[in-house]
């Protein structure tokens, strides 16, 4: 079963088409890379992916079930790291990860591995907004896992993050996970030697779908002019 | 419900086949949220003391507006209803705003849960708020404005104040996720919420009327409780149908 | 890239059919289907309507002549009512369909209502004045009552106006639509409530009408209820207009031009669909 089946996916803004004619296929355990300029609708593919907007056109299929009927039977099974830590300034990590448990019917002790994942049982009790950008961003990782979701959807995951710390959250979010993931990124090289499947997006269409061992670092940089 | 949210495109799909799913039950989601809530207004206490203060300091400017050391029945009535209207808007105003800043929708509308767990616990809060308030207001109201004796009316002042409250809430709740992601967010939420709680006032000002009489004080008409329990009734139905369209992004 | 203005010019066209196909550029979709007729009824029945209140309707003891305006004042009172109402259940169809058609029909009927709450407040406001000597009076539970939807529906262009995406203005309006639908009887009742038992009615039932004032009042409803339908067809057909316009000049303007040139705006835009510029059997719009 394809994790994602996406068929001329629309989605507009007003008169604006913010994505348009999207098509892809991603099977179970494979890695898609999204590039494309800002405002190309790598945000918002990863929004509708996520069941956070409905589609506006096409056929959506998310781990076998289609959006946005029955976007209920995905929710729980896909996690969304995006430019937003979706977490609360004024609670501690570990009093935040603990209501997104609640929220996801996931145990407590789920809470305290993560936390030790992600290196931050130490500073677990200490407010968020207190913590550096590179903390809250590895509590948001945790966040993210926390459910043991299927899918993984990541916008720019590495940002804010330095090197020992992405090393730190690769088996929950990177290639070692095993899980299906959907990555935009801005950085070629890296990213690219991740992916299975490339998807390059201009202005809302996709200029470029193809495997990536048949993708040319050049061709990703071309979409940016 | 089920049937028509199963062949509409209503907000994603049937809530309560996503309980069944897998995912938490409605209480304990609105247990968490409680929990959350009041987490976050400990911590902040932006809410219910800018609330309570603002209605004794009304209290001392209706003193100086209105010249009167001591009022009685419609007056005393208009005047604490007037006051805790207006602090519960500044509840309104505040209720979903962490939400909309830190991306507490998106980290909720991802969980498998029924939606209306949302409305719920909000509006259960704004209520907390307004319970909170009123501890304060009402003693302050006493003590500084109010002419007869509180003691005797008190049973019968705190139903229709629940019952106002109630309505309160539901309003306020509604309102407030309408105008929190709006630009004009703090000039909406009143904008909206005053001519929506205009029946509120009018219930809750005239039972409270006749409680509050210096000569022959009486209990409140029934006509004016019945009037604000449908009003509760009618809305907390109507938010609770629309409330999933306001989550959605 | 140039934008060529002539092609436009010839194609908008209202209830006529182009003979035979027309070559790349379309014909549109019929739109303002109709509205001739009805704009006819309607100069007809307030013809006649007006006639009646002068010449046939007969002079009331009490108030004499001013009474008259009786007949302009409640069927806008009842006209605007059922409009709010109306605004409120095509906005119940917008939500369920998710069609934007439905919330460019729902804000049509709430903004041609709150007009016509403006002429009933104007117009109650006249007749206070002239039978009580106050412009205002709260004795009269219609009126305040009035006054409070007035102030809440006014609020609904405000609402619209600070929501930038319009998917979600359209969604947000639809929930406030319902709500103030609900609002408007349940406010009237309240209301009524809180004034019957202290003040006598000021200006007087609507029950209870002799022969010929039912007769001149129900024809003047019946033209008060055909204006408001005849003002909301021509807005509305005159927003399809615009929308296919808008979609031509992007048509002619060519893939890659700049399409986000609209300004922030209260009032619903169609979306411009490939049927705006087709070839199409004349399906009407509206």
């Amino acid at each position: 079963m394809a994790a994602l089946q996406v068929e001329g996916l629309a989605r507009h803004y007003g008169e604006r088409e913010a994505l348009s004619d999207v098509s892809l296929s991603l099977a179970e355990g494979q890695t898609l890379v999204v590039f494309g300029p800002n405002g190309a609708g790598k945000t918002t593919l990863l929004r509708v992916l996520a069941t956070l907007l409905r589609p506006h056109a096409g056929q959506v299929r998310v781990l076998g079930s289609s959006l946005p009927q029955q976007a209920w039977a995905v929710r729980g099974r896909v996690g969304l790291l995006g430019h937003e830590p979706l977490l609360y300034r004024e609670l501690t990590a570990r009093e935040n990860l603990r209501f997104h448990a609640r929220l996801h019917g996931v145990a407590e002790e789920r809470v305290h591995e993560l936390l030790e994942a992600v290196a931050m049982s130490a500073r677990g009790g200490e407010p968020l907004r207190t913590l550096s950008r590179g903390m809250v961003q590895r509590v948001a990782v945790a966040r993210a896992v926390l459910h043991d979701p299927a899918l993984l959807l990541l916008d720019e995951p590495h940002s804010n993050l330095d090197p020992a710390a992405i090393e730190l959250v690769a088996p929950l979010i990177g290639a070692g996970s095993g899980r299906t993931r959907v990555i935009c990124s801005h950085d070629p090289t890296g990213a690219l030697a991740e992916a299975d499947v490339v998807l390059g997006l201009r202005a809302g269409r996709p200029a470029l779908l193809r495997a990536a061992g048949a993708v040319d670092p050049v061709e990703i940089t071309e979409l940016y002019r | 419900m089920s049937a028509l949210a199963r062949e509409t495109p209503a907000p994603q799909g049937e809530p309560t086949e996503a309980a069944r799913a897998g995912g938490p039950g409605t209480l304990s989601v609105v247990g968490a949220l409680l929990r959350k809530e009041l987490l976050v207004e400990l911590r902040t206490l932006e809410s219910v003391p800018g609330m309570s203060l603002f209605a004794v300091t009304t209290f001392v400017v209706f003193h100086f507006a209105l010249n009167r050391s001591s009022v009685e029945g419609d007056l005393a009535a208009g005047i604490l209803w007037v006051t805790l209207l207006f602090a519960g808007i500044l509840g309104i105003n505040r209720l979903f705003v962490a939400d909309a800043d830190q991306g507490g929708f998106d980290g909720f509308l991802l969980a498998p849960v029924d939606r209306s767990a949302m409305l719920i616990a909000k509006a259960l809060t704004l209520l907390a708020y307004l319970v909170v308030l009123e501890l304060v207001a009402v003693p302050a109201f006493a003590l500084l404005l109010l002419g007869p004796p509180l003691g005797p009316a008190l049973p019968e002042l705190l139903v229709t104040l629940a019952l106002g409250d109630l309505g309160v809430a539901v309003i306020g709740t509604l309102v407030a996720a309408l105008a929190v992601r709006t630009r004009a967010r703090d000039l909406l939420g009143p904008l909206l919420a005053l001519p929506l709680l205009v029946p509120i006032v009018i219930g809750g000002a005239r039972a409270t009327s006749p409680l509050l009489a210096l000569t022959h004080p009486q209990g409140p008409a029934a006509r004016w409780l019945l009037t604000m329990g449908l009003y509760d009734l009618v809305f907390g139905l109507i938010a609770y149908a629309l409330f999933d369209f306001l989550l959605e992004d | 890239m140039e934008r060529s203005s002539r092609p436009e010019a010839g194609l908008i066209k209202t209830n006529r059919r182009a003979p035979g196909g027309t070559p790349t550029a379309s014909r549109p979709v019929a739109y303002g289907r109709g509205l001739r007729a009805l704009s006819i009824s309607t100069v007809v029945a307030m013809a006649l309507a007006l006639g009646l209140v002068f010449f046939y309707a007969p002079l009331e003891a009490e108030q004499g002549f001013l009474q008259k305006i009786f007949y302009v004042h409640v069927p806008l009172a009842i006209v605007a009512l059922c409009g709010f109402v109306l605004g409120g259940l095509l906005a119940i169809q917008h939500l369920r369909t998710r069609d934007p058609r439905w919330d460019m029909r729902s804000y049509v009927a709430i903004h041609m209502s709150l007009i016509f709450a403006v002429g009933t407040l104007i117009t109650g406001s006249i007749w206070a004045k002239g039978s009580w000597g106050h412009w205002w009076v709260w004795n009269e539970p219609t009126l305040v009552s009035f006054l409070i939807v007035f102030l809440l529906y006014a609020t609904y262009q405000p609402l619209r106006f600070a929501i930038e995406d319009p998917e979600r203005q359209a969604r947000y309006a639809s929930v406030f639509a319902i709500t103030a639908g609900a609002f408007v009887p349940m406010n009237f009742i309240a209301v009524r409530l809180s004034t019957a038992y202290l003040h006598p009615r000021v200006l007087g039932s609507t029950s209870n009408l002799p022969g010929p004032m039912a007769l001149t009042f129900l024809v003047s409803l019946v033209a008060m209820a055909l204006l408001y339908a005849t003002l909301c067809k021509y807005e509305l057909t005159a927003k399809h207009a615009r929308a296919q316009v808008r979609a031509l000049r992007r048509r002619l303007a060519g893939e890659g031009a700049d399409t986000t040139s609209r300004p922030r705006s209260a009032a619903p835009a169609l979306q411009p669909t490939t049927a705006m510029t087709a070839h199409t059997a004349g399906r009407p719009g509206f």
